[in-house]
């Protein structure tokens, strides 16, 4: 079965470019500036969207997750509303691949199945839930996967040899190598590091290996995309977000359009990095 | 130990078998974490497993107890609060009495120990109260561990005594403003900390919630509790007690005393949560009777959460409680029927806070005062052969100012 994921990722592999993944959080901060900017991702060069889902305690995030996440629930975000924002984007764009990411609770507290019928009749083509470890694959990565939606896994630093072969197991549609020990959007990421790493994943895996949490900057992010098969930037795109806010919390006028033209920035950034010669 | 591989459910003629080989105690507890802290949370389960099989770490942390922390804690016939109450006759485990001023002692000698069995420098806590802040604090002074313990700003603005105890300890204290300010934040800022210093820091969780496997982990170190009342009222009444109480929050002290006698079901087990202003009000803190099954912070449990499952916060006039969950051995214990859970409101708790300072002349933190709320209840409608014992986990200095800001008095 080919999903979206695994389409985009094929794509890219056959044009030797590496694949940028971009992070916002639904409904941040209301549903509608959520909506523009999705819509207009893809054109900024957006190969694949993370659409984070809100919840009051990310225990993984940094201080510019965080806030979005507050800001998102502020302004009446439920897991309704970003399935909402996934079909709105769907409507006008079936190729683009998305992928919800965030903590198990609002899941578990809809219903597992529940979740699972909505989220695959939204067209989401794949779950990240950061507190759901292989240990715990019965309760949402084994459901998932037979609903036919790709389950990505975070393989870390800590993660060894000897654990790398569980943690890849239920994977599908790419692997996400968090290249710190740390949360998102803080330490920069070693790109020497990086490498040896995507190369040790790669050495138990087919999977395209996309890296994120830390990289800020085009520069980064080209160095990164170099030794990878994508980069994923999040932190930088939410806090171009919080930037232009006025003080009310909306959006300032044109504000979708100058966030994407940092996001543009960042693709070309990545972009202009040739993947590495996938084998 | 030899329990260790026998799933908490399948064992029916014990209940203090859990958790299972995942952690789990029925449907609640687990290892909800993320990828980074799994090898940490695994690395942590094997050393803990080999220490609790090693005769001289229970030989050190023996010798801790006794004369570090003062223990065997007393047992205490409460003579004058039951003639008040004029019904059951009242026993009060005194962890007032600890080192330190609470039963949080008894989890940081355990733990401290275990950190540096593996080799740990650093050790990092989370804190309500303070009560688990300074008992961090005091055995890393002890032990010459640098301690970072992180605190809402909220409650390090309602809990100066204990800021200052912490800081004169040599700790630093990190004023958590993310999210709500409260002890949830801080245990969420704890774990990114964990996340970040994977190679050399300990995270010294206060209660029996978390990942596994601390919930099984600090419930073995407070149950010294239970051992020792166990012990104590034998020789005091030749018999075991009808009825123990205690409050919950995260629930240690509770699960440290109930834990050795949930075989014996002749004693009825009753645990007191948070009432706040009311449950019915949606101001409370009482996760089991005013929450559903959630997953935070690394385990499956009852929480307070909206629709959306969404954290809600927790509201007490105790700091100690003011927590949206509680451990999971307890939500599986009210759900088979074992522990009866039932609530005190802030103003039964005041009511008993000043009833026991003045019957007694023992001034209880406003934790157990929950506790003591509900033996007022209790104890008149029992006969004077009924033997409960409550569990006085803290002693109340810390909460004077804030007790007397209640009762409108100006210090």
């Amino acid at each position: 079965m080919s999903t979206r994921l695994d389409k985009r990722f094929a794509t890219l592999k056959s044009e030797g470019r590496p694949a940028f993944v971009t992070f916002i959080t639904a409904n941040d901060p209301d549903f509608d500036f959520s909506l523009e900017l999705l819509k207009g991702l893809p054109g900024a060069g957006s190969d694949v969207i993370e659409l984070g889902m809100p919840f009051t305690d990310p225990m993984a995030d940094g201080p510019a997750i965080q806030a979005s996440s507050q800001r998102a629930l502020k302004g009446g975000a439920t897991m309704k509303r970003t399935l909402e924002l996934v079909r709105a984007f769907r409507d006008a764009d079936n190729a683009t691949p998305i992928v919800l990411m965030g903590y198990y609770n609002p899941i578990y507290h809809m219903g597992v199945t529940k979740f699972l019928e909505a989220a695959t009749a939204a067209g989401v083509d794949g779950l990240i839930v950061v507190d759901l470890p292989p240990e715990e694959d019965d309760e949402l990565c084994v459901p998932a996967l037979e609903a036919g939606l790709n389950f990505i896994r975070l393989a870390t630093p800590t993660t060894d040899d000897k654990r790398l072969p569980a943690v890849l197991a239920n994977t599908s549609g790419f692997v996400y190598y968090v290249s710190i020990t740390g949360i998102t959007g803080s330490a920069t990421p070693d790109t020497g590091k990086v490498a040896s790493a995507v190369e040790r994943i790669k050495r138990h895996t087919s999977l395209p290996v996309a890296v994120g949490f830390g990289i800020k900057t085009p520069e980064q992010a080209h160095a990164i995309a170099g030794a990878a098969d994508g980069a994923v930037i999040g932190s930088a795109i939410v806090s171009a977000i919080a930037d232009e806010l006025n003080a009310n919390g909306k959006p300032k006028v044109g504000a979708a359009a100058r966030v994407l033209t940092q996001v543009r920035a960042l693709a070309d950034g990545v972009h202009s990095a040739r993947a590495k010669a996938a084998e | 130990m030899k329990e260790k591989n026998v799933s908490a459910s399948s064992k029916v003629n014990s209940y203090r078998a859990g958790p299972d080989e995942r952690g789990r105690f029925g449907i609640f507890g687990g290892r909800f974490v993320a990828e980074t802290l799994m090898p940490l949370i695994l690395d942590l389960e094997k050393a803990y497993d080999e220490a609790k099989n090693d005769p001289e770490f229970h030989a050190e942390l023996t010798h801790l107890n006794t004369h570090y922390a003062g223990r065997p804690s007393p047992l205490y016939f409460a003579e004058r609060l039951t003639e008040h109450l004029g019904g059951a006759k009242i026993y009060f485990k005194r962890e007032e009495l600890n080192h330190t001023g609470s039963h949080k002692i008894n989890n940081c000698l355990g733990q401290i120990q275990l950190a540096r069995r593996m080799g740990k420098t650093r050790i990092i806590a989370e804190t309500g109260a303070g009560q688990h802040g300074v008992a961090t604090a005091t055995v890393c002074a002890r032990f010459g561990l640098p301690c970072v313990v992180y605190m809402g700003a909220t409650d390090v603005e309602r809990q100066k005594p204990n800021v200052f105890r912490m800081k004169l300890l040599g700790a630093e204290v990190v004023p958590v403003t993310s999210g709500s300010g409260t002890l949830k934040d801080a245990m969420n800022e704890a774990l990114r900390d964990w996340v970040t210093n994977v190679e050399d820091t300990y995270y010294l969780i206060g209660t029996v919630a978390g990942p596994h496997p601390y919930p099984a982990m600090v419930r073995d170190f407070q149950s010294v509790i239970g051992t020792e009342t166990k012990k104590q009222i034998l020789e005091m009444e030749g018999r075991l007690p009808d009825t123990l109480v205690a409050c919950v929050g995260g629930g240690s002290n509770a699960m440290g005393l109930f834990h050795p006698f949930l075989d014996d079901s002749g004693v009825e087990i009753v645990g007191v949560e948070a009432g706040g202003h009311g449950i019915e009000t949606g101001e409370h803190s009482a996760s089991i009777l005013g929450g559903s099954p959630g997953v935070l912070h690394g385990n499956r449990t009852y929480l307070l959460q909206n629709d959306d499952g969404q954290i809600l916060e927790g509201h007490s006039i105790s700091a100690g409680l003011d927590y949206p969950g509680i451990g999971p051995e307890h939500s599986w214990l009210s759900d088979i029927g074992r522990v009866k859970y039932v609530a005190a409101t802030d103003k039964e708790a005041l009511t008993a806070f000043q009833l026991c300072s003045k019957v007694e002349g023992i001034i209880p933190a406003l934790e157990p005062a929950h506790a003591l709320a509900h033996v007022t209840k209790l104890a008149p409608t029992l006969p004077k052969d009924h033997i409960i014992v409550v569990c006085l986990s803290g002693r109340g200095d810390k909460d004077v100012f804030s007790v007397a800001e209640y009762l409108g008095v100006k210090l």
